[in-house]
């Protein structure tokens, strides 16, 4: 799973739908037997996915999943970009690109602070299906 | 403004039209295709430039070629006149070109004599280029059209004239990438894999492109994202049976996406069911492009128990040596049957909450022949209909129904939902494995009361 994907999933428990805490799902406990396996992947550079995409990333949530995974070289507020194509922007976007395209998840497990369901990673692909007693 | 023709495939005629509107929209080219006809595989057309030309076909998948129309009649000698008529100061152009001629027939035939004849007649034009049969810098091709069987006296031994043209070649569409994607020589397939030309026209009416993010919540082996990812978008997908999501460690979905060196287009894919999807309300997709399980070589299941008391005190599991069975990597959780309806009608909810304004939803959809209508087309209020291409197999047909977001704001409420008001009768599954014979009404009736 790649970081920009981490962005955009929440838990699926239904009773966590209006918890502002169910988002985002958190890297900072893992389990013994699955440790968390990260890599980077080469993905062709497109500055203009990256400003497309830019504003449909919840910043704080990304902050936050940075930082868990180990990255605090974000910057607090979202930049906006609107030339994707301006000389000024092109390491921003590079940077931008490496962190949400090129980082690969490939094993560990996500946390919901709601109610603490844990969803597994395995093989770059997270399982969001849902024990018996959590579905309604 | 130039007339330009456009020779369209013979095949799955009733999605051409919304085809050629979506990638006229895409690449904003201004063109008016109200004449087409699913029956005629020349259309005529009018745009600006020539860059339109190419803009305008270099996508498609329905379209084979186009071409700088240079004279058009119903007989050869009318045609002369035209092309004297409309482009005598055009051939000077073309003088010191190399070029050849090719002569294109629909309906009927000529021999390669009569084809030298024809090609001859237009010496007029007195180009003095080389000729080259391979790579000329010019194709000038005749193009006609003889009148079907049907419409002629019996009499009649030779076939008539319907249209003839005459035309400049100007580029040809993707059609021949059917080919690089047909399903024969992907390696990593399944039973549920989709038909490779109309999974990359659904990614062409769905407006699939460079810059955008499209979601197929069914992915399956994933035969829409490599559809989309072709035409340049990045693609998400979700699937509830992991096995299919996964593959193995030699042929799986990015296995399909290295095939086809596109794998920077891949987003990702996860797996969860879609009545409890994880992507969150916020989050905003361009397009949405699915074949929806209808549960005949997949059972339609979501999440939950058929047996629902097992559950009611809502506390885990635990197996016999005290662990709690959902955190073992090989647990599988309970499912229960689900309806097709339902899922349509929480796919529409879904798609009018998480697209973009007009983003679109492009979804499959099957239908019995002997009882379909305008009622079984499920509608949101903040969904446009703007297109229901068919398919037909013997007793049965699918539909590709596309539905555009209203932007926000400005959504049609006059219009009724019709979640709340449908009623879940026989599936389509049903009537299927009945060869679509007449149902005896009590085993509809029986299904969905084991199945609510």
């Amino acid at each position: 799973m790649k970081l920009l994907t981490a962005n955009f999933v929440q838990c699926t428990v239904k009773a966590c739908g209006s918890s502002p805490d169910c988002f985002p799902l958190h890297f900072d406990q893992q389990i013994p037997d699955l440790p968390l396996e990260l890599v980077h992947e080469d993905v062709d550079f497109s500055p203009e996915f990256i400003c497309n995409v830019l504003p449909r990333i919840e910043w704080a949530a990304l902050l936050t999943t940075a930082r868990e995974l180990g990255n605090t070289q974000l910057p607090d507020a979202k930049p906006e970009i609107e030339n994707p194509h301006a000389a000024e922007n092109e390491q921003l976007l590079r940077d931008l690109h490496t962190l949400l395209l090129e980082t690969q998840i490939i094993q560990g497990s996500m946390r919901c602070a709601n109610c603490g369901h844990i969803y597994f990673i395995r093989d770059s692909i997270p399982n969001f299906l849902l024990p018996g007693h959590l579905v309604q | 403004m130039t007339q330009y023709l456009i020779l369209l495939a013979q095949k799955h005629e009733s999605f051409r039209k919304t085809e050629l509107e979506a990638l006229a929209e895409l690449e904003r080219v201004s063109v008016d295709l109200s004449h087409h006809d699913d029956n005629v595989p020349l259309l005529y057309v009018t745009l600006d430039c020539e860059e339109d030309a190419r803009k305008l076909i270099r996508r498609s998948i329905l379209a084979r070629s186009i071409f700088e129309v240079w004279g058009r009649g119903n007989s050869l000698d009318s045609l002369h006149e035209d092309v004297k008529q409309r482009t005598s100061h055009l051939w000077p152009k073309y003088k010191h070109v190399s070029f050849k001629f090719d002569v294109i027939s629909y309906q009927g035939s000529r021999t390669k004599e009569e084809q030298r004849e024809i090609i001859e007649s237009f010496s007029y034009v007195d180009f003095d280029g080389p000729i080259r049969m391979r790579s000329p810098e010019e194709v000038f091709t005749i193009v006609e059209e003889y009148k079907s069987k049907t419409d002629m006296l019996p009499s009649t031994e030779r076939r008539e004239l319907k249209d003839i043209c005459f035309g400049r070649f100007i580029a040809s569409s993707q059609r021949d990438i059917i080919d690089q994607y047909d399903l024969k020589k992907r390696k990593y397939i399944g039973t549920t894999s989709f038909d490779a030309e109309l999974a990359l026209i659904s990614s062409n009416i769905g407006l699939a492109a460079p810059g955008k993010i499209v979601y197929d919540p069914f992915a399956g082996t994933g035969s829409f994202l490599v559809a989309a990812s072709h035409f340049g978008a990045m693609a998400l997908g979700s699937d509830i049976d992991g096995r299919q999501i996964r593959g193995t460690a030699k042929s799986n979905i990015t296995t399909n996406y290295s095939q086809y060196n596109i794998k920077s287009q891949f987003l990702d894919t996860f797996v969860c069911d879609f009545t409890h999807n994880p992507l969150r309300q916020s989050f905003r997709l361009d397009a949405i492009i699915c074949d929806p399980p209808y549960g005949v070589r997949e059972g339609l299941k979501v999440l939950g128990s058929r047996n629902a008391e097992r559950y009611a005190d809502k506390l885990p599991t635990r197996l016999e040596n005290g662990d709690l069975s959902h955190l073992r990597p090989d647990y599988i959780p309970p499912k229960k049957p689900y309806h097709f309806d339902a899922l349509l009608d929480d796919l529409l909810f879904f798609a009018a909450d998480h697209l973009v304004d007009n983003g679109r939803l492009c979804c499959w959809m099957p239908t019995a022949n002997e009882d379909y209508g305008e009622r079984h087309i499920p509608m949101h209020p903040d969904l446009n209909l703007i297109s229901n291409c068919v398919q037909e197999f013997n007793k049965w047909s699918r539909r590709l129904l596309t539905y555009e977001r209203c932007p926000r704001g400005c959504t049609l409420s006059l219009r009724p939902t019709t979640k709340s008001g449908r009623v879940y009768k026989e599936q389509f599954r049903d009537k299927y494995f009945r060869g679509f014979a007449k149902a005896k009404d009590h085993e509809s009736v029986e299904w969905m009361e084991q199945s609510l």
